[in-house]
């Protein structure tokens, strides 16, 4: 049986009472993707910088549950400066992570068992949630959301 | 707590009504299921899977086709749990009794085809900020087609409809359409009220009573309302099935809403005449098995009784919102009147600043089911400025160690997200 210890690691706890890059944005020049969960009633709110193709600036403003605001809170400091395609590794990675099927990873993945091509850091900590099935959509609330701003800048741009 | 001398003893024999439940002797998570989450979906007895299995064991046949015998007994016991509903809502007439498959259709049968046949342009539906998100969508889809205004009617502090101003809200309304029971706040409407204020004004009234009908007596002719709706599953019926109740003389003059078998009397390539009531609106094959099976969850209640449901259910909340209280002070919030005569067995829950989902994760290590989130109620909970709540539902199986339990995971979730990391 998983227990409380297997998702709440000490990390999570600490982003959660302790978010990183809190707040909004100036729109423009940043965008604002905003991403819903509609089982709980979470709400996010993803501010993206992207300037020569690179992530200038993100942070995250919303409420949500612990795992929720961890994995948002983790999240900007994993693509804080990194290039877009970068962000993209890594978000692959974190959602191959979370995925409950090891080949589950969704995009142009060819089946075979995929190593992400990032290391994830801190973002292990959050490995325990896939044991939680229903909160897998708490983890990767913010995830989506990035993914759909970066897409939305992108065409923006 | 002694009682009043002149009240007669009511109080519930749960441990046998439990021992009904077979779901209830399972274990979660290495602990007995202590389940608190009735206000979403009702465990169900014994005696209605009984049913079930005897219907299609026994006399599975398609009903008002066939003049077979098993054809026949299937349309019997159909048209009984019919007659079963209409007794336990105190309906003038069986024929007003309209099978759904939820009580979210119920209300959109009436948003479609009596508001679609009534309004037009500049006419007014009242509803009320306590409203489930079935009684607001189907009037914001009509809003949106037909150019209708949608007022609300607001809350006082204390989660009851504010009254204050309500025959000018109702000035120019069509229809009002209010919940009987708030699944979020517990909170109970004063029905016959709010009914004789829509008449007052010309409007018509329908009443969601999701949440009324599975806890207490019900009684549409004493409401004076005219449309009902409420669904099976929540009070220890099958899923697949609710009920709309619509006045005669309204049900006659409305349009059908699902075209289709069953629901005409006769169909040539020119047209079709729509049947009588209340098939004009059942197309297709009915859930047959969950409408015998709403009946035989009707015999269970009407055998314990539902005056006696309801006491138990007061005496009950009563226990929860007392020790809640006296235990965890101000580390928690129950939402909701505080007098149980004016609320339903109901509690939404915010402990501390732990997040009703966590909260929800840690009762679950302990067996404990409680629902976390908005419970489809998004305006009602913007106006309590939370985004969820965790929600504890307390049905005619749960007793006072039900609360208990419940306590004691508040306090385990209140200690267990306080610890500061090192």
């Amino acid at each position: 049986m998983a227990g409380l210890e297997d998702l709440y690691r000490e990390i999570i706890l600490d982003h959660y009472r302790n978010p990183r890059n809190r707040g909004e944005l100036e729109t423009p020049p940043a965008h604002m993707a905003e991403g819903f969960n509609p089982l709980c009633g979470d709400e996010i709110q993803v501010f993206l910088h992207v300037d020569d193709d690179t992530i200038r600036d993100v942070s995250i403003s919303g409420q949500g549950c612990s795992i929720s605001q961890s994995s948002a809170s983790m999240m900007t400091t994993a693509v804080m400066g990194k290039t877009v395609d970068e962000a993209h590794q890594v978000i692959r990675a974190f959602k191959a992570m979370m995925s409950i099927h090891g080949d589950d990873l969704g995009g142009d993945s060819t089946g075979e068992a995929q190593e992400p091509a990032v290391g994830l850091g801190d973002l292990e900590a959050l490995r325990g949630v896939v044991k939680f099935p229903v909160r897998i959509k708490c983890a990767t609330l913010a995830w989506n959301t990035l993914d759909q701003g970066l897409n939305e800048s992108a065409s923006a741009s | 707590m002694t009682p009043p001398p002149d009240s007669i003893d009511m109080s519930l024999d749960t441990a046998a009504i439990k021992a009904d439940f077979p779901l209830l002797k399972q274990e979660v998570n290495g602990q007995p299921i202590v389940y608190l989450d009735s206000g979403a979906t009702s465990q169900k007895p014994r005696q209605v899977l009984d049913t079930l299995d005897r219907y299609y064991e026994e006399i599975n046949a398609n009903v008002h086709r066939g003049a077979y015998h098993i054809a026949e007994q299937a349309t019997s016991a159909m048209e009984d749990a019919r007659e079963a509903v209409q007794r336990f809502i105190g309906a003038p007439s069986s024929s007003e009794i309209i099978f759904t498959k939820n009580a979210t259709e119920a209300i959109n049968l009436v948003a479609y085809s009596w508001g679609r046949a009534n309004l037009t342009e500049g006419d007014a539906i009242l509803i009320t900020a306590l409203e489930h998100h079935a009684n607001i969508v189907p009037w914001q889809q009509l809003a949106a087609e037909r150019g209708v205004e949608i007022r609300w009617l607001p809350l006082t502090d204390d989660g009851r409809l504010d009254l204050t101003d309500l025959d000018q809200m109702l000035d120019g309304v069509s229809l009002f359409a209010f919940s009987a029971a708030s699944n979020v706040l517990g909170t109970l409407t004063p029905v016959r009220q709010l009914a004789d204020a829509a008449h007052g004004a010309g409007a018509l009234c329908l009443v969601d009573a999701s949440q009324a009908v599975p806890h207490m007596p019900t009684d549409v002719t004493e409401w004076d309302c005219d449309f009902m709706a409420f669904t099976g599953h929540k009070m220890c019926g099958p899923t697949g099935v609710g009920v709309l109740w619509g006045r005669t003389e309204l049900l006659d003059a409305m349009p059908p809403f699902l075209g289709g078998g069953e629901m005409i009397l006769n169909v040539t390539r020119e047209g079709f005449v729509p049947n009588e009531l209340p098939w004009k609106f059942e197309a297709g094959t009915p859930p047959i098995a969950e409408i015998i099976g709403l009946g035989s969850a009707i015999t269970y209640l009407e055998a314990i009784g539902m005056d006696a449901v309801r006491a138990h259910e007061v005496a009950l909340t009563d226990y929860a919102l007392r020790t809640l209280r006296e235990r965890h002070g101000d580390d928690l919030i129950i939402h909701g009147p505080v007098d149980t005569t004016k609320r339903g067995g109901v509690l939404s829950i915010c402990y501390r600043d732990v997040h009703p989902h966590d909260l929800s994760q840690v009762l679950d290590q302990r067996g404990i089911c409680v629902r976390a989130g908005h419970h489809c109620a998004k305006p009602l909970m913007k106006l309590l400025g939370v985004g969820a709540t965790a929600r504890a539902s307390l049905y005619i199986y749960n007793d006072e160690s039900d609360v208990d339990l419940l306590s004691d995971g508040l306090a385990e979730a209140g200690d267990f997200f306080s610890h500061q990391p090192d």
